[in-house]
């Protein structure tokens, strides 16, 4: 197969595209793609600091990578789940590619705030780790960034991600889910900082092999807790359909975006307010970050490893300055 | 040829030459969901790996939630 751009040998088919592409003109085509991207949505301006969220998997080292490579001003954040080896590794992973980068990483700990780390806050909750996770990832992602001064919070979700994602919704006709599916959940609230998610419009498969072909030393290995998950089956359907029918995937999201999104926009608006006990947003009087750190607590009794004080807002503090400096870094 | 199926902890060898499409198809793996990696390239579906390769599929599927 050759590449269209060049002739050359090809390493990779872009069924959806009908194009081929040899490994120089795939990563242009990726960086383009991701940098069109930011600026077509007005997701952030190259002025503006970006907290990246890394995992150590393939898809937000290759955002950050691209953000680092284009000139963008960028910190990273590592939340450790603190899941074993998993969390070990991932970890390990992030510093690594920071430190080659000469980048500014910030980890927080998941049993630093909550009082527990996700396979314990599984147990006390008796709720799939993935609940408990993905909640604590969006409450500290949105204070570090909110704490720190930075402008936005950018994810390595990608196109099969948010495919995934809005199956399941519409298998639910969830509509406040199908609502709040966008690549860019502008701040409706002082007390948020905007979300968004440059890697959208590409596949995963398109940039496990952009970390590959950059030798990014991503981890392969799956969290241990998402074995079994939903959104792995739906994404399993998604790439079904995707083999007999190459764009099913973009065409499902995209054009959700483009024609229906609208639709659910309408019937949703949210009351925010802040919570009692950590001042974040939340629609009742407690927040259910706040909900699920009180439950951990409890479960642990007065010996516990919980946080401090009931009425504390949640650490961080230790790393606001970390988060502030790494805020007013430039572009390299 | 060898076939680390990374993952899943396994490794297959099958005897003789194919094509990287007919290798997927034989093992029941779809092309989207995998890089075909052999040393430091990628393959794609048209090439011909030897009997003496080592190819590794790597998965690209990640994520979860319920």
């Amino acid at each position: 197969m050759k590449c269209r751009k060049c002739g050359g040998r090809a390493v990779l088919e872009l069924r959806r595209h009908n194009t081929a592409f040899c490994a120089d003109d795939f990563l242009a085509f990726f960086r383009r793609q991701t940098l069109e991207t930011i600026r077509r949505w007005k997701m952030f301006t190259r002025e503006e600091p970006v907290l990246v969220a890394v995992s150590g998997g393939k898809d937000s080292l290759a955002l950050w990578d691209v953000l680092v490579e284009a000139g963008y001003r960028t910190a990273g954040l590592y939340i450790d789940l603190g899941i074993f080896d998993y969390s070990r590794e991932s970890r390990a992973r992030c510093e690594a590619f920071a430190a080659e980068r000469g980048a500014r990483l910030v980890v927080v700990r998941v049993a630093a705030e909550v009082g527990a780390g996700i396979p314990q806050v599984r147990d006390v909750t008796r709720r799939p780790a993935c609940s408990a996770c993905g909640l604590s990832k969006r409450y500290i992602m949105n204070r570090a960034a909110l704490e720190g001064g930075f402008s936005a919070v950018a994810t390595g979700h990608n196109l099969d991600d948010e495919a995934a994602t809005l199956f399941g919704s519409t298998l639910r006709w969830d509509a406040s889910a199908l609502a709040r599916q966008t690549p860019v959940l502008e701040a409706s609230h002082p007390k948020l900082v905007r979300r968004v998610k440059p890697l959208f419009r590409l596949s995963e498969r398109e940039t496990a092999a952009y970390a590959f072909l950059r030798g990014i030393d991503y981890i392969v290995e799956e969290c241990p807790f998402a074995r079994g998950a939903t959104s792995l089956t739906h994404k399993e359907v998604l790439n079904r359909l995707e083999d007999a029918s190459p764009g099913a995937k973009a065409s499902f999201f995209l054009n959700y975006l483009d024609r229906a999104r609208h639709l659910f926009q309408a019937s949703e608006a949210v009351d925010l307010r802040e919570c009692a006990r950590c001042g974040q947003t939340t629609t009742g009087e407690v927040c259910a970050f706040c909900r699920l750190a009180d439950q951990v607590r409890r479960a642990a009794g007065p010996t516990g490893p919980a946080r401090a004080e009931p009425t504390d807002p949640p650490a961080l503090r230790g790393l606001i300055s970390d988060l502030r400096a790494a805020s007013e870094i430039h572009a390299p | 040829m060898k076939v680390i199926l990374r993952n899943q902890g396994k490794e297959v060898e099958l005897a003789g030459r194919r094509r990287v499409r007919e290798l997927l198809s034989e093992l029941g793996v779809l092309p989207e969901t995998v890089l075909v990696i052999r040393g430091r390239e990628l393959l794609t579906v048209d090439e011909v790996v030897r009997e003496d390769d080592v190819v590794e599929l790597r998965p690209v599927i990640s994520g979860g939630r319920r």
